[in-house]
C-alpha cells in the first residue's frame, strides 16, 4: 500500500493476492495487522530511550527482511516526521527541568529534549513498523484481512470503495484539469484561479455523488440487499506461528530493558 | 499551421499507438482524421495541445516548433479542442461561468467576458441556457454548450474530437449546420461518415501508427 504515497507504480497491480518478495510478503496478512497494532500500543508504551533505540532498531530488522527500497522507504517515515517536527522543536521550551540554553529568554530544558527524543524515536519505531508489515500488503488484502479480523463490515467496505474509486477520481481530475489547460488556464493568485479551483473541485463532488446513485443502482439490479459477501480467505502457516514466537520474544527483551534500565 | 512530423508515441507497456504519424493543417483547410478505437487520434489531438509528448517526432504549430509545456500556452488559446465527452469538459456551476472561463483565462475583464458570453450564445442561438446548472444539461444540449466555450475564445483553428458521439439526429444536424458555417480551419475526427463528408471531405486514416490519405 506504500505506493499511494510515490506515484511510479499502478495504484492496483494484479488481483490483490499476489504476494511480494521476502519472508514478510508471505506472512499471513491478519497476522501482520494484528502483530503492528500491537507492536504499536507496546511501543507508545516504553518510555526509556534505550528500550526505544532498540524498538527503533527491531524496525529497521523488519525494514530488512520486508525488502523494501532502505532509501525510498526511509523518506517516507521522513515525510511522517515533518508532521510532529515542530511539536518535537518546541518541547524543549515548553517541559519545566534543568535549563540547557536560553533563547530569545525562553530557556530548554534537558527534560523536554529527553521527551522530544522519546516521542521522535516512538513516532519513527511504529511508522516504519507499519510500512513494513501492513503497507507492503496490497490494499485490497488489507480490507480482506481486516474484515476477517472481524472489523465492522461498513468500515471495510468503506475502504474496499475508496481502493475502487481513488483511480476512477484521479483520472476525472485529470480530465477536468487537462480542459481547463487546452482552454488557457494557468494557475495563479487570482480570484479567477480560486474560483475555477473550487468549481473543478465542486464538480468532481458532484460527479462522485451521482457515480455513487448510479453505481447503487446498478448494484439493486444485481440483486443488492445491504451486504458484500467476501469470499478471501487466509490460512496461518508454521512461519507466522514463528513469527509471533520471534515478535513475542522482542517484546519480552524489550520489557527486560525497559524494567532494568528505570 | 499545424504540421506534426515523423510523430511516435507508445503508453507505457502497449504497443506503439503511433509509429511515425505526419500531416500537415494548412489556413483554411479542413481534414478529418479516421481508424478504429484506440487507434491514436485523440493522442494525436492531446499531442497538438501539449498535453501528451510524442517520444520522438516534432510538433509544429504556427511555425514554431514546440516541445515544452512553455510553448504549448500559446498554442492553447489559439486552437480551440472540443472534447469527444461534454463531461470531461464543463466544470463550472453555470453555463454563462464554464463560457466565460477561457475569456477569462485570456486576460478578459469580468465585463468583456460576460459581453463575450452574451454574443457567443446569442450566435449558437443558445441563449436560453444562459443560466442552467450545466451538469444538469441534456447530452446535446452539453455539446453544443462545449462548442460554445471553445468558440468563445475566438480559436484560429478548431479540434473536434467525435463531436457527434450520442447525439439525436436533430441535434446532431444542428450541429453540422453550425460547425459548417465556421470560417475556421478545422481537424475533425468522426467515425460518422455522412457528417465528414459535410464537414471534412478530406481524409487521412490513422492505421498501425502512420497517417494515409484515404
Amino acid at each position: 500500500m506504500t505506493h499511494i504515497l510515490s506515484n511510479t507504480t499502478a495504484a492496483l497491480p494484479g488481483d490483490g493476492t499476489r504476494r511480494g518478495p521476502g519472508p514478510i510478503a508471505a506472512l499471513d496478512p491478519r497476522v501482520r495487522v494484528v502483530s503492528s497494532v500491537a507492536y504499536g500500543i507496546f511501543v507508545v508504551a516504553l518510555d526509556n530511550l534505550v528500550a526505544l533505540t532498540a524498538a527503533l532498531a527491531l524496525s529497521l530488522t523488519l525494514l530488512a527482511l520486508s525488502r523494501l527500497p532502505p532509501g525510498r522507504t526511509l523518506k517516507r517515515v521522513a515525510m511522517v516526521d515533518g508532521f510532529i517536527l515542530f511539536m518535537l522543536a518546541l518541547l524543549p521550551f515548553t517541559v519545566p527541568g534543568d535549563p540547557i540554553f536560553t533563547l530569545w529568554g525562553y530557556p530548554a530544558s534537558w527534560q523536554g529534549l529527553a521527551r522530544a527524543v522519546q516521542i521522535g524515536l516512538t513516532a519513527n519505531a511504529v511508522v516504519l513498523a507499519l510500512i513494513t508489515l501492513v503497507g507492503t500488503m496490497e490494499p485490497v488484502t488489507l480490507g480482506h484481512a481486516l474484515y476477517r479480523l472481524r472489523t465492522p463490515e461498513t468500515l471495510v467496505h468503506l475502504l474496499m470503495f475508496t481502493i475502487r474509486y481513488v483511480e476512477v477520481l484521479r483520472q476525472e481530475y485529470l480530465r477536468l484539469r487537462a480542459a481547463m489547460k487546452v482552454r488557457g488556464f494557468r494557475p495563479s493568485t487570482s480570484w479567477h484561479s480560486y474560483r475555477s479551483f473550487g468549481y473543478l473541485v465542486g464538480m468532481m463532488m458532484v460527479r462522485a455523488i451521482e457515480r455513487s446513485e448510479r453505481l447503487l443502482g446498478a448494484m439493486k439490479c444485481r440483486g443488492f440487499s445491504g451486504r458484500i459477501v467476501l469470499l478471501q480467505d487466509f490460512r496461518t502457516t508454521r512461519a507466522d506461528a514463528l513469527f509471533a514466537l520471534v515478535l513475542t520474544g522482542a517484546f519480552a527483551a524489550l520489557l527486560t530493558l525497559e524494567l532494568t534500565l528505570r | 499551421m499545424i504540421e506534426l512530423d515523423d510523430l511516435h508515441f507508445a503508453y507505457p507497456g502497449q504497443p506503439p499507438v503511433l509509429a511515425g504519424a505526419s500531416m500537415r493543417l494548412g489556413p483554411g483547410e479542413r481534414l478529418s482524421l479516421t481508424g478504429p478505437n484506440g487507434a491514436g487520434k485523440s493522442t494525436l489531438l492531446r499531442m497538438i495541445l501539449g498535453l501528451q509528448r510524442p517520444t520522438s517526432g516534432t510538433v509544429t504549430i504556427f511555425d514554431q516548433a514546440r516541445s515544452r509545456e512553455k510553448d504549448f500556452h500559446e498554442v492553447r488559446r489559439r486552437i480551440g479542442l472540443v472534447f469527444q465527452d461534454p463531461d470531461d469538459q464543463l466544470f463550472c456551476p453555470t453555463v454563462a461561468e464554464d463560457v466565460a472561463f477561457g475569456p477569462l483565462n485570456l486576460g478578459k475583464t469580468r465585463d468583456e467576458a460576460l459581453a463575450v458570453v452574451e454574443q457567443t450564445l446569442t450566435v449558437l442561438d443558445l441563449l436560453h441556457l444562459r443560466d442552467r446548472v450545466t451538469h444538469k444539461l441534456s447530452g446535446g444540449e452539453k455539446r453544443l454548450v462545449t462548442l460554445a466555450t471553445v468558440l468563445a475564445m475566438s480559436p484560429e483553428v478548431l479540434l473536434l474530437d467525435e463531436p457527434t458521439n450520442a447525439l439525436d439526429p436533430k441535434n446532431a444536424a444542428r450541429l453540422t449546420e453550425i460547425i459548417d458555417a465556421l470560417p475556421l480551419p478545422i481537424l475533425l475526427v468522426s467515425h460518422d461518415p455522412a457528417f465528414r463528408e459535410r464537414i471534412a471531405p478530406c481524409a487521412l486514416e490513422l492505421t498501425e501508427g502512420r497517417l494515409v490519405p484515404v
